[in-house]
């Protein structure tokens, strides 16, 4: 396997990104991994002053949707990032549960609302017979050229994958999915709104690329 | 498609990496920071960190380990030992683990799993189950009161998946530190009544000992606690050798695929004008 090595392209460490912190998630993980990418300006926080002042936002999520969903609204945070999403136009990246909160809702311990940002559902995966679930491991990601937060990935990388639930939605809001007998979506944008199925703080090499790919984006 | 995945369970005693010979014998390796950061940079696919003393000394799980290393992980890491309430869970992933597991606790008190599950979600949750073989028969192990209970390991399983467990990890006290290759009866019995995935552990000697339980079983990983500890690049030639059957992740710079081995899979010197040939060579670090 032959691997051509690449320069790192002018980074833009002064961006101001905020990793929201909303009681839910891996917090610290992500934070490991936007500092070791030489990013300084790095906040976790639930405060509105704090958030405004950011240049990107990064949501993280573990665990179930109704719990994270409740979490956002009693902090506040689901007003604060309509207008600072939708208004402000600025950049955040959802990752796993974190991804699924952007779109209509979910069947996850009944039907519960999410910030509706990108037309979709959350639903439990159907599998084919002898397919375990939840979808756990690493698992290949096809995405569609010129995907900017891809672009410091080789084809078809690996990342880790660790979910029971999945988003379907439009097929122009999907820029990349894998394969685990069925199609799984794994990655959907929408304009200044970017979400993740798997855990780029968990997926090594591949999900730092994938990071760096997206801050550079921004 | 989904990779299978090829895993290592560090074993800490005391606050130190061990080698476990039959849950009896215990072999100090060195600080769990440096393991965790030799496997990250190996390529491993997942970290199981068990701390055995924990519940034994009714102590809390060590926070401070998790937080030291979890800085230096950049694959999943699951953390266990010690985990007796919902506030451990919490600390532990806000030190930094992504999964906990729980051995003890979940054979007296499945509940937990159920009330853990909730919280955290079900992904989050890996059930460990220690296995002990007596009469041709499985049972599960107690290693605090080294006993074995009436219970057997597929049904503790079954138990632990409708209770809610995400993952189950079974672990073979006979074969553990043998290097007699994976118990394959013993894990087909948990597999074969699961839908959860499996991950097996207690045996492995080299790449064939994962050859064969990806092929003989369905888990979805395999685990190695001493053996990675063993060698330089230690998880990179064992994958070398896997891939040769099986589809799995190798995403690191070596790759050893031009590379020979012995039949003990261990590396073998490569021909005299190979090594020439790589003397001028310049390796460049790669810069994300």
């Amino acid at each position: 396997m032959n691997r051509s090595l690449k320069w790192g392209p002018m980074m833009k460490s002064k961006i101001n990104i905020v990793i929201i912190d909303y009681g839910i998630g891996n917090v610290k993980s992500v934070s490991n991994a936007i500092s070791y990418l030489g990013y300084n300006r790095l906040n976790i926080s639930s405060q509105e002053q704090i958030i405004k002042k950011a240049d990107v936002l990064i949501l993280p999520g573990v665990g179930a949707f109704d719990e994270a969903i409740r979490n956002l609204k009693s902090r506040n945070l689901e007003i604060i990032l309509n207008e600072q999403v939708l208004l402000k136009k600025k950049p955040i990246l959802g990752i796993c549960v974190g991804m699924q909160m952007f779109v209509t809702n979910s069947e996850e311990n009944g039907i519960h609302n999410g910030l509706n940002w990108i037309k979709g559902n959350v639903k439990k995966l159907k599998l084919l017979a002898n397919f375990s679930i939840p979808h756990v491991g690493w698992n290949n990601v096809i995405y569609k050229s010129a995907t900017t937060i891809f672009n410091r990935n080789s084809d078809e990388s690996n990342f880790y994958f660790d979910h029971s639930y999945h988003v379907e939605c439009d097929v122009k809001n999907i820029v990349a999915y894998c394969n685990y007998g069925i199609k799984i979506t794994a990655a959907i944008q929408q304009e200044n709104i970017f979400g993740v199925q798997f855990h780029p703080e968990k997926s090594h090499i591949s999900g730092l690329k994938m990071f760096r790919g997206f801050l550079n984006s921004i | 498609m989904l990779k299978k995945r090829v895993a290592a369970n560090i074993v800490v005693k005391d606050g130190l990496v061990v080698q476990s010979v039959k849950f009896k014998k215990y072999l100090p390796v060195g600080k769990p920071k440096i393991a965790i950061e030799f496997l990250n940079l190996w390529g491993i696919d997942e970290i199981i960190l068990t701390d055995i003393s924990a519940s034994k000394k009714k102590l809390t799980p060590n926070f401070d380990i998790v937080h030291e290393i979890s800085s230096k992980c950049f694959v999943p890491l699951t953390v266990g030992g010690g985990i007796t309430n919902t506030e451990h869970i919490k600390k532990l992933m806000h030190c930094g683990a992504d999964k906990i597991s729980i051995n003890q606790i979940a054979i007296f008190h499945p509940e937990f799993i159920t009330k853990a599950a909730g919280i955290f979600g079900n992904q989050c949750i890996v059930v460990s189950i220690d296995a002990i073989k007596e009469n041709n028969k499985y049972f599960v192990f107690d290693y605090i009161n080294k006993k074995q209970i009436k219970i057997s390991p597929a049904e503790l399983a079954k138990q632990s998946e409708l209770a809610g467990a995400g993952e189950l990890l079974i672990n073979s006290v006979d074969r553990d530190g043998t290097y007699l290759g994976y118990d394959i009866e013993l894990i087909n019995s948990v597999c074969e009544v699961v839908k959860i995935p499996v991950i097996c552990c207690g045996g492995a000697k080299n790449a064939n000992d994962f050859i064969e339980v990806f092929c003989k079983t369905n888990v979805s990983a395999a685990s190695a606690a001493n053996f990675f500890h063993f060698t330089e690049h230690s998880v990179i030639t064992t994958k070398a050798n896997i891939i040769k059957k099986h589809n799995i992740r190798i995403e690191t710079h070596a790759t050893y695929y031009e590379n020979n081995f012995n039949e003990d899979l261990r590396l073998l010197k490569s021909e005299d004008h190979k090594l020439e040939e790589m003397l001028f060579v310049k390796i460049e670090k790669e810069i994300i």
